[in-house]
């Protein structure tokens, strides 16, 4: 078969399909969502369907992937890094209970931060939970380590996770597939020994889940994904996931000859990591992300011959790159050309004519009327709204935040107490903290951003938007007469600015949901329309 | 043969485009590419850029290193030298000179061309006016691909072949006005190439 230039991420999606997953399991978020998108949009030239539809949260997501394995199928859920803490329960759960189908955990990190708000490194959930972790360096080994952690699952009966961080997930390359496996039969089995975590299982399965660790080592000890690089000098390099390619680019380029092992499948495989540090004087660790393993090779080895992020030779935050590298090596870098004095920050900003622009600037008007003036926000487009030149938000720390944040200020006496998240994240994580502050009769206004999409991902289907999300308010128990909607669009201006007022004065709970759809999803729709397509 | 291109511009002018159909030319070529993008928060509006690599041996990272790149593609000219610390000496600048301002401290054109001007041989154009002038304003990414051509080390079939099979979904005449404007494009550029 010939090469498909696939983004890191869709080599993933590639070798599940190819594995014969019966379903993928995910909510959006940035560097993962491309997973799961190709999975839909191939969806219609695949012989068995697999079923591929955006959850409502990383932890739904995980259950039900969780149980498609106990009925016997192969399942893949995808997150990113903070997605994991989402489903971080289920998580850790599963490795007690243990899978019956093989059940694949692709999560993408995202050092420096590019679309995130904190660099936490998944390979650290991996030694919470104990379970295997992948960690492949290109996509063609993502493709082929996808399919193989199938059956590796499914040979330890254990869920794996794979990691992988934004470079790889965003980087296409060519990428060559192997004949596609038929997917599992049904087999659901009766296992509530294992899946039953009262106590006196729970209890049991762990030191099932114990007793395993030395077969993971033992596997991770042959694995092709971990290989020695052989090499001259006594200086040698332990390269990590996608560190492996920066390593082996500046070998390249300075034509050097230094040994080099590279580490894509964990638990660490310790005997080939204890040749490697007995045939080199100094090494080099090259992790991208935290210094996870660093720090266990420096309470292993002593830490007198061990470089790396703790010691400064490699900066301790943000992903690395082969300058770094170069650097932590002692090449001095050559002189480049600096940016001209002239080039000015570009940041991202809220797209002409979108919705978000016209509540900010109604919300931002009728609060300027308060003297506490404090808007609690989520994780969305319209965080950008903290940004020049509206400067319309106060916080955004996690999915939901915003409306719990704010009934816990109103609580301590803030008024008024606002809060602004989007209707993918109200869905995700924002109902259970208004069904809170209903219960509590806390004083709050949640202003929920209806554009009709999950828009900062590009744009895939919430789960609720619309009418629903009013049903949803109703249900929760909002009261029909503090339950309002509102069109921002700068015609609207007078009447919304009344809406938010008459809202933000009362003493109790109060929504007001902005329903415009978003101009990428409607000029998409648009385009698609006229092209047939 | 291994070229580095840092590809620039700001989100939603089409330089994943760009980057496709070089990709696809190469893959058609039986060369090794490597090719970053930009997803999520940073792309509403803001500076976004692709580090595309091509070789005929193995590549191994995606990222190009400082000083390495053997152009700097842009569909931007104030993008264009935001990557200058990427450009390898002797290589140079290809970059459309209609500038997107969307923040209110953007520099002056003038000052923006003058520093182009500084750098090594830069291939300057006009790419809106090609674009319409090839029937189609939003062609003026395939009018900086064809810019970009003669340089890029694939040959023009292939990537004319590739723009055909990135439009083809959207009819023969939508395929023709990308590869009149990636003609556009190259003869401009070669042009360029043979004045003094």
């Amino acid at each position: 078969m010939n090469k498909q230039l696939l983004l890191g991420a869709e080599a993933i999606a590639l070798g599940a399909l190819d594995a014969g997953i019966s379903g993928v399991y995910a909510y959006p978020g940035t560097p993962s969502t491309e997973i799961t998108e190709y999975i839909q949009k191939n969806s219609d030239d695949l012989e068995q369907p697999v079923r591929s539809a955006w959850s409502t949260n990383e932890k739904t997501a995980y259950e039900a992937a969780l149980g498609m394995s106990y009925a016997g199928k192969r399942s893949l859920v995808c997150m990113k890094h903070v997605g994991l803490n989402v489903a971080a329960d289920a998580f850790i759960n599963s490795a007690i209970t243990g899978v019956n189908g093989g059940l694949v955990v692709a999560v993408a990190d995202d050092p420096s931060m590019h679309s995130s708000q904190n660099e936490q490194d998944s390979r650290v959930y991996g030694r919470f939970a104990m379970l295997p972790v992948l960690e492949p360096s290109s996509q063609q080994d993502l493709y082929t380590a996808t399919r193989e952690a199938f059956d590796l699952s499914e040979s330890v009966r254990l869920p794996v996770l794979l990691r992988l961080t934004t470079r790889l997930a965003h980087s296409r390359a060519g990428v060559k597939r192997t004949a596609a496996r038929m997917q599992n039969p049904l087999n659901a089995i009766y296992a509530p020994e294992r899946f039953v975590l009262i106590p006196q299982n729970a209890r049991r399965q762990y030191n099932v889940l114990l007793g395993m660790q030395k077969e993971l080592e033992k596997r991770s000890e042959l694995s092709w994904l971990n290989r020695l690089i052989t090499g001259t000098g006594s200086k040698g390099v332990i390269a990590f996931g996608i560190a492996f390619n920066y390593t082996m680019e500046v070998r390249q380029t300075f034509k050097l000859d230094f040994p080099v092992l590279q580490i894509g499948q964990y638990p660490l495989p310790r005997s080939l990591v204890e040749s490697f540090f007995r045939s080199c004087d100094t090494i080099l660790v090259a992790e991208e992300g935290y210094p996870v393993y660093e720090e266990l090779l420096r309470g292993y080895f002593g830490g007198e011959n061990i470089m790396g992020r703790m010691d400064g030779a490699l900066p301790r935050a943000g992903e690395l790159n082969a300058d770094i590298i170069a650097s932590g090596l002692g090449i001095t870098p050559k002189a480049v050309l600096p940016v001209p004095d002239i080039v000015v920050h570009r940041p991202p900003a809220l797209c002409k004519g979108c919705g978000h622009r016209d509540l900010y600037d109604a919300l931002t008007t009728v609060m300027g009327s308060f003297r506490e003036h404090h808007v609690f926000s989520d994780i969305g487009c319209y965080t950008l709204g903290a940004l020049e030149p509206f400067n319309a938000i106060h916080t955004c720390v996690d999915m939901g935040a915003s409306i719990t944040m704010a009934k816990g200020a109103a609580d301590a006496g803030l008024r008024p107490a606002v809060a602004v998240i989007g209707d993918s994240t109200f869905t995700h994580s924002g109902m259970t903290g208004l069904l809170d502050a209903i219960n509590d009769k806390s004083p709050l206004t949640v202003i929920i951003a209806d554009n009709d999409t999950t828009a900062m991902t590009g744009g895939q289907l919430s789960s609720a938007t619309g009418s629903r999300l009013l049903d949803i308010c109703r249900g929760l128990g909002v009261e029909d007469e503090h339950l309002r909607t509102i069109v921002p669009l700068k015609s609207h201006l007078e009447e919304n600015m009344t809406v938010l007022r008459e809202e933000i004065s009362y003493e109790g709970v109060s929504v007001v949901i902005a329903q415009r759809e978003c101009i990428e999803t409607a000029a998409r729709k648009k385009r698609n329309k006229v092209t047939g397509t | 043969m291994q070229i580095n291109i840092i590809l620039a511009g700001v989100g939603g002018q089409g330089i994943l485009t760009i980057a496709a159909a070089i990709g696809r030319a190469a893959l058609q070529s039986g060369l090794t590419i490597r090719q970053t993008e930009v997803h999520g928060m940073s792309q509403r509006g803001g500076a976004v850029q692709s580090h595309l690599r091509i070789s005929n041996r193995e590549i191994y990272s995606d990222l190009i290193a400082e000083g390495t790149a053997h152009m700097i593609l842009s569909v931007e000219p104030h993008e264009a030298l935001r990557y200058l610390p990427f450009l390898a000496p002797e290589s140079r600048i290809i970059t459309s000179i209609d500038p997107f301002i969307n923040v209110e401290n953007y520099p002056a054109i003038e000052d923006i061309l003058a520093e182009l001007n500084r750098t090594n041989r830069p291939v300057l154009v006009n790419a809106a006016e090609l674009a319409r002038e090839a029937g189609n304003a939003r062609t003026s990414n395939m009018v900086m691909l064809g810019a970009a051509a003669p340089y890029i080390g694939i040959a023009n079939e292939q990537l004319e072949s590739a723009i055909g099979e990135l439009f083809h979904a959207k009819g023969p005449d939508i395929v023709d006005v990308n590869i009149r404007a990636f003609r556009k494009g190259k003869e401009l550029s070669k042009t360029q190439a043979t004045e003094p």
